[in-house]
């Protein structure tokens, strides 16, 4: 049995990676992966400590943030189609329409 | 689970219900768009809002602690019902004039309040974030709503990117604030504070992570990057919503989880709260000078008032005064709403098709042509700055006292001195619609006319009454359970 | 405790280091003569008919996002079935108020012509 520290520093590693690439990555679908990669983070985070404290309330809140995730995936697929449709590009360096 | 756990959630069983059922009509009765789903969508609010007003001077928990009736509850979800109202009102011309009349509109309008009233009731985190989607996810789709055009869908990405993004930081600071005391619920965390049995390092990372969250949510600086553009791009009325509804629900959870979970966490996130207040003031006031386009400069403008909300949480960590602070902080957010309600409906009558009548020329000769709605606008503009006799300046008054009364004094020079900053872009606009000539074109239909002159009544009337509704803002402090 | 997991590593490295050594082996020994016919991407011999990545209609977005939604709400029947006899009555009618929030959905995009293909 590992001990939750291991499984807590690798949900970080991949929070951080997530939060990168939201950054760094310029493709919208890519930039959405990075944020379900994330919220994928805070569901393993959620998993190991509630194994470490013997509680049920976390893994009931990943349930919580799986559909939630699936409801914004809904939205976020819809946006980026129908973007695509107008601009012909999902590159959000191209999102520029509007300048001050 | 009792009949008491139901009552507690009454006036959200009614709303969502109704929206939910609302979506039925819609799709089998009501086809030809006669305008019946916008009155049916107001009198859905109007009898939540009942179930709210119902509950006053009540409080207890329910759900075994996963929502609490508070006042603090009812008074943010009138809030958000009354809101909720405007937003119907505001659009009811607009989006046929724009051609974008679709009876979505007023079914995710319903859909978001429940979600803003959840966050009202919430006393877990977990609710904190599923009230948090439930009123994000629909204004993703709201501030699309123009589409096919470019602008608005641009919007509706880049603020569901940003939001989502801001949504992973949450559920994370969520994760470690679990990890760190064994528990999601906030009395639970005040508990295991004071038994010493947290990992209060952890905490505050969590702590800090929700923050950078919740700031996207309330448009904070450094996290108000997404709000210029996506206040110009989507749908004015949308616009109008998010910048009152979507803030007040953000901020309806950072006083909630901060003020009543985590107090003892001040000595380390107080600094870190007030640099933001500091530079969410400083950088909103600044840029807001050099923008031309009005929805722009509304948007900094909302940054602005961002900070001096997040004034009030500075103090959350002394409990002599934090109670005065949330007082003070719902108060400022009714004065912000009215107020900006009202720009918002200006800005909605000048507005014409293909993002024109914008601009901060195309007020120029509004004093002259249409009197009462400049003298709104006028009203409205003093009201942001903080000038008497408005509800701005008793809202700035509040704020900056209980920010002296913590002992912060630079924070509320910082205030007062980007108050005068922002006077110079308010005062633009009321010198542009007097001062120079110009043939504005408006569209004031009823509803606008009706909204623009009662939120301008409101403003310089409640600021002269504004005793009794800051003792209403009071008895709905927070109580730690 | 980590060493339990000791014997795992060790197939693991070893696995991966064969595997790559193959790899390695193959490439650096064997002969390479690519002709035009060798390197066109295989379809059964003939020639190939149009790219090999094509545009998917936008249809086929649509039924995966209604997919995803009612897919992931299933979740939610598994901890409600685990304890569905101590939930009793009450339980039941709280599941079927879920499932009608869902019909309700599913109502609207089939009203809405989501589900028509033509």
């Amino acid at each position: 049995m590992l001990p939750v520290g291991y499984y807590i520093a690798l949900s970080a590693i991949l929070f951080t990676l997530g939060a990168l690439g939201v950054l760094i990555r310029r493709n919208s679908i890519v930039i959405f992966m990075s944020i379900e990669l994330m919220l994928n983070a805070g569901n393993l985070a959620f998993v190991a400590f509630a194994r470490a404290y013997q509680s049920l309330s976390g893994q009931i809140f990943v349930f919580f943030i799986m559909a939630v995730a699936a409801a914004e995936v809904a939205v976020g697929l819809a946006l980026i189609v129908a973007i695509f449709q107008t601009k012909r590009s999902i590159d959000v360096d191209q999102l520029n329409t509007m300048q001050g | 689970m009792n009949v008491q756990d139901l009552y507690a959630i009454s006036p959200l069983i009614v709303l969502v219900t109704w929206a939910t059922l609302l979506i039925l009509v819609d799709v089998y009765i009501i086809r030809d768009r006669n305008g019946g789903t916008p009155i049916l969508a107001a009198l859905g609010l109007l009898v939540a809002m009942g179930f709210a007003i119902a509950q006053t001077g009540q409080q207890y928990t329910a759900f075994n602690g996963m929502a609490v009736v508070d006042g603090f509850a009812i008074f943010l979800q009138v809030l958000f019902l009354g809101s909720g109202l405007v937003g119907i009102a505001l659009a009811y011309n607009y989006l046929q004039r724009m051609g974008i009349e679709r009876s979505e509109y007023y079914i995710l309008l319903l859909y978001s309040i429940s979600g803003m009233m959840l966050m009202a009731i919430a006393a877990d985190l977990i609710v904190v974030f599923l009230a948090l989607e439930l009123l994000s996810i629909p204004l993703y789709v709201l501030a699309g709503f123009g589409r096919p055009k470019v602008e608005p869908e641009e919007a509706a990405l880049k603020y569901f990117l940003l939001g989502a993004f801001a949504g992973g930081f949450v559920v994370y600071g969520i994760a470690l604030a679990f990890g760190a005391t064994a528990t999601t619920s906030l009395a639970g965390i005040v508990q295991a504070v004071n038994a010493g049995s947290a990992n209060l390092t952890l905490l505050s990372i969590g702590a800090a992570l929700i923050l950078i969250g919740l700031g996207f949510k309330v448009a904070a600086v450094p996290f108000h990057m997404w709000t210029p553009d996506v206040y110009q791009g989507a749908p004015s009325a949308v616009t109008a919503f998010m910048s009152v509804g979507a803030k007040a629900g953000g901020f309806a959870a950072l006083l909630r989880v901060f003020v009543s979970a985590l107090p003892e966490l001040a000595a380390d996130l107080s600094p870190v709260l007030w640099v933001l207040a500091a530079l969410t003031m400083i950088l909103g006031n600044v840029v807001a000078i050099a923008q031309g386009n009005i929805k722009r400069l509304l948007a900094y403008s909302s940054i602005a008032h961002a900070g001096y909300i997040l004034m009030a949480l500075v103090v959350f960590g002394n409990t002599q005064v934090s109670s005065d602070a949330v007082a003070a902080a719902l108060f400022y957010l009714v004065a912000y709403a009215v107020t900006s309600f009202g720009a918002w409906a200006v800005v909605i009558a000048l507005e014409k098709a293909e993002q024109k009548g914008l601009a901060l020329d195309d007020y120029a000769g509004l004093g002259r042509k249409y009197p009462g709605l400049a003298a709104a606008m006028a009203v409205f503009m003093l009201s942001f700055t903080g000038v008497p006799p408005t509800l701005g300046f008793v809202g700035k008054l509040y704020l900056f006292r209980t920010v002296l009364e913590g002992g912060f004094i630079w924070l509320a020079v910082i205030g007062v001195l980007t108050s005068l900053v922002s006077a110079y872009y308010y005062l633009r606009i009321v010198v542009i619609m007097y001062m120079r000539d110009g043939d504005p074109q408006v569209h004031a239909e009823p509803w606008l006319r009706l909204t623009a002159g009662v939120t301008a009544v409101a403003t310089v009337v409640l600021s002269l009454y504004a005793g009794p509704l800051f003792a209403w803002a009071s008895q709905a402090v927070l109580k730690l359970f | 405790m980590l060493i339990e997991y000791l014997p795992i590593a060790i197939l693991l490295v070893i696995s991966t280091g064969l595997a790559a050594l193959i790899v390695w082996i193959g490439n650096t020994f064997g002969p390479r003569r690519p002709t035009l016919r060798k390197s066109l991407p295989y379809e059964s011999g003939m020639n190939p008919i149009g790219p090999g990545t094509r545009r998917m209609p936008v249809r086929f977005y649509l039924v995966a996002v209604l997919f995803i939604l009612f897919d992931i709400e299933v979740v939610f029947f598994l901890p409600w079935a685990i304890v569905f006899r101590q939930l009793g009555l009450f339980g039941l009618i709280e599941m079927f108020v879920f499932i009608f929030i869902l019909l309700v959905g599913y109502v609207y995009a089939w009203k809405k012509g989501a589900l028509e293909w033509e």
